[in-house]
Formats: C-alpha cells, sequence, structure tokens
C-alpha cells in the first residue's frame, strides 16, 4: 500500500483490482470511476464495435439491478452517471452526493460480473447502436477520420473506429457480447478510482467488503499487432453532400508514456494552441496558434484544431481544417506544409514555449478542479502510463527545450509519416 | 415515503450560494455584480449578459447580434486582433461573447491572479471596438462557412423547421446565427449602429466566482467597466404574444446522403417569469429526461429501440421558448418514433403522473444542486438566473422547499397548459421526403 504526495491512496486487492483513493473535501461529493483495460484495440474484424456495446449492455440490468432500475437510483439520489468507450479502454462513473456513494459502489461491483445480456436486451440496443453509428455517419468529419484512422493503421487494430463497423453491428450475436464481457470484466484487469469527500480508511473498508469477494478472472495475454513504419505519404478521399471541404492530416505518433510526448505536446501547443488531454473539454482559444495564423487569418480555413492522444500503442498527431467554401484542401494542405516546414527548419522561439508552459499550467489547473476531472486522472493515467505521469507532467513539460521541439518534429512531423485525408463536398449528392 | 423505498435527500442549505456568501451591488451606470468566494481552487470565472439580443431583428437582418458579439474582439481603440488573443492567450485564459434572443452574453476564465487582464480586456471590448473592416470580412467569411455546415445538420435543420411552424410571424422563428445571405450583406456600419444602440450597462449583470475576496472582486469589476456609459443605449423591444399551434403543424426537410433524420416535436413552452415554471420543469423531467430519458426514453429508446437519443426539454427563458422532444432516428422509424412521442404527451396531459415519478423527480432537482453548484462555472450560472429572473439570493436555499411543494395536480395543469398531442409542430430533417 503505497500513499502519494497528493494523499493518494495505492493498493491491490488480492483478487488484483488496482485502488485508487484521493480525499477531496472541497465539496460534498464523490465520483467514483471503474477502469477496464478493454477497448477498440483488443477488436478484430468481426467483432469491431463490441467494447463500446458491450458497454451499452452494462446498463441493462443485472438480477439485483434490473433494467431501469439503475438509471432511477442514481437520479434520484441526485447523481450522474456515464461511461466511455475508447481506443485502449472502458470506463464507467458515478459522481453523486457523499452520503450516497454506496449504491454507486455497489452497482459497480455487481455489474463486475452480474450483467444478464438478455436476449431481448440485446436485441434491442443493437438498433440503438445502429442508430449512433448513423448519427455520426451524418457528419461528414466522422466519415473523414474513419477513413484516415483506416488508412493509417493497416495491421494493428487501432484500424477501426470505436462504435465499429455496421457490419458488425448487424451480425454480432449475444454470446459473442456475453464472452468479451467475462473475458475482460475481471478485477485483475481494472482499476477503481475514487475523490471525494470521504476517509479513506472507511472507504477502503467497504471496497474490499463489496469487491474484494469477486474472483480473479484469467487474464489472456494481449499483445496487438504492431502497425508496421509507413513509407511514403498516404491520401485518403471522401466524398459526400455539402459544401465545405474538411482537410484532416494525422501523423504517426508514439504512445502516452514515451518522453518524446512531451515536447509534441509543446509542439501541438505551438501549432495549434493547447489543447485539453482531459475528455472533458475545458480549452482555450487557439487564435495566436502558427497555424490559425496561417490558415484563418489567412482566410483559408474557417478553424484549425491539433490533437494528440494518450494512448497506449503509438497512435496520431491530427491536425483539422474547415475549409472556407471558396478555397479547396490542396490550397490549404499547402500553406500547412509551409508552416511544417518552418517547424523543420529552426527551432521555437523561446517565447513560444513559455507561453505553452503557462497555457498547460493554466489548462491543467482548470480540468483538475472537478472532483470527478481528479477522479478521472486518477484512473485515465492509470490506463496507459500511472499516476505519476499525471502528477509530473508539469515538471517534465517545464524541462522541454526548443531543441527537443525541433528533434521531435524532424522525426515525425514527416510527409512520409502521415496520412491525408480530404473530403469533397458534392453538392445534392445522394448516398446510394 | 415508506412505501417507495428511498428518502429524499437531505441538503445542508446554507452550504449552497445565498445572502451570507453572495456579495450584490449595483454600480452608478446601473451594472449589477454579483460575486462569490471559491478558493479550493486557483481559478477565476467571469460570466454575464447585457440586454442586447437579435430580438427585434427582422428576417433580413438575422444574425446582426450574433455578428456583432463576435465582432466585439477583433479590435479596439487600444488593441488590434492578435494584441487581444495574445494578451489572454500568452496567460492561458479565455473569454468568449455570443448573443441569444435576448442578451448578448459573455465568459470568461483565467487564473485567479489575472482577474484584472480579464477585466480590463471585456472593458476595451465592450465600450470600445473599433470592428476593423479586414476582421469583419474575414469573421463573416467564418461565419458562413460555419452556416453552410449548418445546412447540412439534420438536428439544426429540423430545429430551424421547427422554429418556424411553433413561432410563425414571431421573433422566436428567426436563428439568432442567421443566414448565409444576410450575414454576407452585414456591414460594419450595420454592426457599428447595433453596437451604438443596444451596447451599454444599463441592464447588464456580471457575476465573478473563485479564488478572489468577493469584495476585491466587485471593486475590480467597478475600475474595470464602473465608468462605462451610452446615453443613447435603447431598451430592447417588446415581445409579442405567441399561441399554440393551430394542429399538427408538419414540416420535412429533404437533406440527401444522411444516414439518419433528426424530429423536433412540441410546442410554445412556459416562460421563466410563469408561476407555473417549476412545474412544467419537473412535468417534462418525468416526461423526457428523468433517468435515461424519462418516459420518451423509455418507450423510444430502450422499449422500441429507435433511437440513440430521444428526449424532451423546456427552455424557460424570459419568454415562452419551446417545449419540445428530439429524437435522431433511422428515416423508417421516423413515423413510429412520433406516434410514440404523441402518445406519451397525451399520457401526460391526461392522466396524473405517479407519486413515485413525482417525488423520485424532485429528489432529482435536489440531490444534484451540489453536482450542478461545485464548480466555479455551475455558481455562476446559478447566480446569472436568479438576478435575471428577479429569484432573490435566497432562492438556492428555499429551492428544496419550492420543489416538494409541487403536486401531481400542479404537473398535469401545466402540461395540459402548454402541450396537446394534437396541436404540435413537428420537424424532421433527413433523408426522407423530396426536395423542395
Amino acid at each position: 500500500m503505497k500513499q502519494g504526495r497528493d494523499s493518494i491512496l495505492r493498493t491491490r486487492l488480492r483478487n488484483g483490482l488496482e485502488i485508487r483513493l484521493k480525499e477531496v473535501h472541497t465539496a460534498p461529493l464523490i465520483s467514483c470511476w471503474v477502469w477496464y483495460r478493454v477497448g477498440s484495440r483488443n477488436e478484430h474484424a468481426g467483432i469491431t464495435g463490441i467494447s463500446h456495446w458491450v458497454e451499452h449492455m452494462q446498463f441493462k440490468g443485472t438480477p439485483s439491478f434490473p433494467a431501469g432500475v439503475l438509471d432511477r437510483a442514481i437520479s434520484r439520489d441526485g447523481g450522474y452517471w456515464n461511461a466511455l468507450t475508447w481506443l485502449d479502454w472502458t470506463s464507467y462513473f458515478e459522481t453523486m452526493p457523499a452520503d450516497r456513494i454506496d449504491l454507486a459502489l455497489r452497482l459497480e461491483a455487481d455489474r463486475m460480473v452480474q450483467s444478464e445480456f438478455a436476449p431481448s436486451e440485446v436485441k434491442s440496443e443493437r438498433t440503438v447502436i445502429i442508430s449512433e453509428r448513423q448519427g455520426h455517419e451524418n457528419e461528414p468529419t466522422f466519415r473523414l477520420y474513419e477513413e484516415v484512422q483506416a488508412a493509417a493503421f493497416r495491421v494493428h487494430p487501432y484500424h477501426h473506429a470505436v462504435i465499429g463497423d455496421m457490419a458488425d453491428l448487424e451480425t454480432m450475436t449475444r454470446d459473442t457480447l456475453y464472452e468479451h464481457y467475462h473475458r475482460f470484466y475481471i478485477p485483475n484487469n481494472a482499476v477503481l478510482a475514487i475523490a471525494g469527500d470521504f476517509r479513506t480508511r472507511s472507504m477502503l473498508k467497504r471496497i474490499r467488503e463489496l469487491f474484494g469477494t469477486i474472483p480473479r478472472g484469467t487474464r489472456l495475454e494481449f499483445r496487438p499487432r504492431l502497425e508496421p513504419a509507413q513509407r511514403g505519404e498516404r491520401r485518403v478521399t471522401v466524398e459526400g453532400p455539402g459544401e465545405t471541404p474538411f482537410l484532416y492530416v494525422g501523423y504517426h505518433v508514439p504512445p502516452g508514456a514515451d518522453p518524446d510526448f512531451y515536447p509534441l505536446a509543446v509542439l501541438d501547443s505551438i501549432l495549434t494552441g493547447a489543447s485539453s488531454l482531459n475528455f472533458f473539454g475545458g480549452g482555450i482559444s487557439n487564435k495566436t496558434s502558427r497555424l490559425y495564423q496561417a490558415l484563418v487569418e489567412g482566410e483559408l480555413a474557417a478553424s484549425v484544431r491539433g490533437g494528440l492522444a494518450a494512448t497506449i500503442d503509438p497512435y496520431l498527431y491530427s491536425i483539422n481544417m474547415t475549409i472556407r467554401p471558396d478555397h479547396t484542401a490542396e490550397e490549404t494542405l499547402e500553406v500547412l506544409d509551409r508552416e511544417i516546414d518552418r517547424v523543420l527548419d529552426q527551432p521555437i522561439e523561446m517565447e513560444e514555449l513559455v507561453k505553452a508552459i503557462k497555457q498547460a499550467r493554466a489548462l491543467f489547473a482548470y480540468n483538475s478542479e472537478s472532483i470527478t476531472n481528479q477522479a478521472f486522472w486518477l484512473g485515465f493515467s492509470e490506463m496507459f502510463a500511472a499516476y505519476e505521469w499525471f502528477e509530473s507532467y508539469l515538471d517534465r513539460l517545464v524541462e522541454v527545450t526548443p531543441q527537443d521541439v525541433l528533434d521531435v518534429a524532424r522525426k515525425y512531423l514527416l510527409s512520409s509519416n502521415r496520412i491525408v485525408g480530404i473530403y469533397r463536398p458534392q453538392l445534392d449528392k445522394s448516398d446510394d | 415515503m415508506t412505501e417507495i423505498g428511498f428518502s429524499l435527500p437531505t441538503l445542508d442549505v446554507r452550504s449552497l450560494p445565498g445572502p451570507d456568501s453572495v456579495l450584490r451591488r449595483e454600480l452608478a451606470n446601473g451594472i449589477v455584480v454579483l460575486a462569490r468566494e471559491n478558493f479550493a481552487s486557483p481559478s477565476v470565472v467571469i460570466s454575464g449578459y447585457l440586454v442586447a439580443g437579435s430580438l427585434g431583428e427582422t428576417r433580413q437582418e438575422a444574425g446582426l447580434a450574433q455578428l456583432t458579439a463576435q465582432a466585439l474582439m477583433r479590435g479596439t481603440k487600444e488593441r488590434s486582433f492578435n494584441q487581444i488573443f495574445e494578451s489572454i492567450e500568452s496567460i492561458g485564459a479565455r473569454l468568449s461573447l455570443g448573443a441569444g434572443t435576448h442578451t448578448t452574453f459573455l465568459q470568461g476564465k483565467a487564473l485567479a491572479e489575472d482577474l484584472q487582464v480579464l477585466l480590463s480586456l471585456l472593458s476595451e471590448v465592450l465600450s470600445n471596438p473599433t470592428f476593423p473592416k479586414s476582421q469583419i470580412e474575414r469573421l463573416k467569411g467564418e461565419q458562413i462557412t460555419a452556416l453552410a455546415i449548418r445546412d447540412q445538420d439534420t438536428g439544426a435543420r429540423a430545429q430551424l423547421a421547427f422554429d418556424e411552424l411553433a413561432y410563425k410571424d414571431h421573433p422566436y422563428s428567426l436563428p439568432t446565427s442567421g443566414y448565409k445571405e444576410t450575414i454576407s450583406e452585414f456591414s460594419t456600419t450595420n454592426i457599428r449602429a447595433f453596437h451604438r444602440l443596444r451596447f451599454g450597462p444599463q441592464g447588464m449583470v456580471l457575476v465573478v466566482v473563485g479564488a478572489v475576496e468577493a469584495e476585491a472582486a466587485i471593486t475590480a469589476v467597478e475600475e474595470a467597466l464602473g465608468e462605462w456609459r451610452n446615453p443613447r443605449q435603447h431598451a430592447p423591444p417588446e415581445l409579442p404574444p405567441v399561441g399554440k399551434p393551430l394542429g399538427l403543424l408538419r414540416k420535412v426537410v429533404f437533406l440527401p446522403g444522411k444516414s439518419q433524420c433528426d424530429i423536433v416535436l412540441g410546442a410554445p413552452g412556459p416562460s421563466r417569469f410563469d408561476e407555473d415554471y417549476l412545474a412544467a420543469s419537473l412535468g417534462n423531467s418525468i416526461l423526457g429526461r428523468f433517468g435515461m430519458y424519462g418516459r420518451i426514453g423509455d418507450a423510444v429508446r430502450v422499449s422500441a429501440g429507435l433511437a440513440y437519443y430521444a428526449y424532451s426539454s423546456v427552455s424557460g427563458g424570459p419568454g415562452p421558448g419551446p417545449w419540445q422532444v428530439v429524437a435522431g432516428v433511422n428515416p423508417d422509424g421516423v413515423e413510429k418514433a412520433i406516434d410514440l412521442i404523441r402518445t406519451e404527451i397525451r399520457k401526460l396531459v391526461t392522466k396524473r403522473v405517479t407519486k413515485r415519478e413525482l417525488i423520485e423527480n424532485q429528489a432529482n432537482y435536489i440531490g444534484r444542486l451540489p453536482l450542478q453548484l461545485e464548480s466555479n462555472e455551475g455558481v455562476t450560472g446559478a447566480l446569472l438566473h436568479v438576478e435575471r429572473y428577479g429569484l432573490g439570493l435566497d432562492y438556492y436555499q428555499l429551492y428544496p422547499n419550492l420543489v416538494t411543494a409541487i403536486t401531481r395536480d400542479d404537473v398535469i395543469r401545466a402540461a395540459k397548459r402548454y402541450l396537446d398531442p394534437d396541436h404540435l409542430a413537428i420537424a424532421i430533417a433527413g433523408p426522407i421526403g423530396e426536395e423542395a
């Protein structure tokens, strides 16, 4: 059992469940998160989207909490709950008034092993998930990102979107879903992270009572096929309705735990503005960033944003541009490349570095404010690194030098290492 | 209570914002300032509004208030566009302005030590904007691109069509973001005139919440904005009344190439000033919010598996904003979804909600307060709300009693007043129907 510098308790139950507890007494609230190490990374053709579908089924009831009971129970206690499925993980959270948290603990312990996956519930949820995918398909940007992702990862399971392919959503069976649940929803594949207005000792005692009796499962070794180095730029084009072109450029970059992640975060801040690594928004504007100045002030694009994701395996650094209808993706790409050449040619200015660090410091403060976010970081950082990653993030950023930024730019921002995706609007074009 | 096996949450109401913890002061120029301290985090949030919205715009003027709000930060007498954004982005702060039907609203956030930077910039952009021509043309281009994206968005198009059906010839029928053709026609002269006649301190409210002493926060606002005057400031136009839909009004917006349809269905609802607002709000929670989307969620999502989202809302602004249901469904499921939603509306207006439903929803309204009021943003929103609608600084402390006083009869009375399953505006946008 270890106590961290922010009075964080880190321990592991005998069944392998990792526990992270952080007392925060600023509001009478507690946020409870369970993180499972399973996401679209653990899927293959035929079962794409299964992790996300299992997440939906976790809201469909157990013998102790039948379908419909959970929603009502959380809501009437004034709580908020939801779940997220991502490339590497699936997480469930409840933020509740502190005196009501026991309900969240009981239901999370219960649905770790007791979910029923009733055939009738699987049947009605199939159409709900297909509807969710169709809602995404209505967005040109989803269609474009999905194709870029597929082009970027020929071998690795990051190839497909988290929602899954329609072919699999239409055919996956109840038994396949149930097997996936049993395989990955075991205590020794999960982290329970709780922050808020509690006493660590009594919380740990209650956790042991509720989760300690769940048997350890067989954790099968999982090694995804590694993506080979890309040798040459890849381009994809998507056509669809509308009059707005979109440009999406993705560069292969290393995972969250890699030391290069920090200079890449600084580079992203300088190119496209400081972005939050949190999943709950809370960024700042990016109008002084280099790409905004070149593309939006240059009147080629209406907006530009960048994104770096902290993942287990190498993923993509993405730059998204919404192009003004009177310009083309090619014109925009040309100007983008000029700016990329600038960061390849010479080191960034020291004042740019200072600004990036100040922005990161502010965003870090904003994104650690709520109890929900504090519990989020306790668990999220464990999915691709460890909580120390979060604790030392700002210190590591401060150590970044202009030369480090130049080095990572030259290592990753190469055209041979990127995928260029273009959405070409076709006015009045109907789908088949 | 025993019968349904749970109890209403108990809240220490003294921990909620109230007269003891909120400082309120009206400055000499009319600006009302509210401040509350929160030293649990190092940030500060400012939030507020001015009574300058799109109300009064004709169809040809639609979007002017919104464009003006966005144009404020494009240049001031003291600073250029780049200098404005350098001043806030370099300290990790943010400030944004936008316009709704009734107000221009603003929100900013910074580390507490930078509150003055934020307020001084706010003062400049409100009182001394220059609306540089090149910047305004650029902004218009960005806005026109955003509107082109809106034209292809099934949810946005269904909402626009609904507003036109439910609020025919009423200001609420017009989008605050305007149309491509109106935005492209606006000149800096239009924007300057709107700013000159509608922006001023009268009616403005500003809330400061965060790691700053309340007294110091109010002093800082007074130093930044206390001298602002605009003797030419016009009062906002009156809001005309609106009636119920005359029957089942229906409009289909054909958007080829899409996979899914969006449906918006409903009627004008209560204003926040109406006495039955809280009863209507609880009725709405039962209809389409509680748990995963209430009764409508059960019918449309859980039982029929027709939609990923299907929920209802009561806007409850200064006027009769919509009481509406929104759903995203496959084109083949549109008619069934509409039938199911109308059936739920019919049930709500013909049979009282159950005791259990009412108590569960009352428990939710009370129990969620600590979560809603946890963040600085949540508290600023709550304080703006009580000031805007004259609810009193003790509103949140009285709130549990106000909520539990609502009866099943109150709910059905409010529902009947605003909703009728045979008099609804129904708008659908997606790959069905035919091109107009």
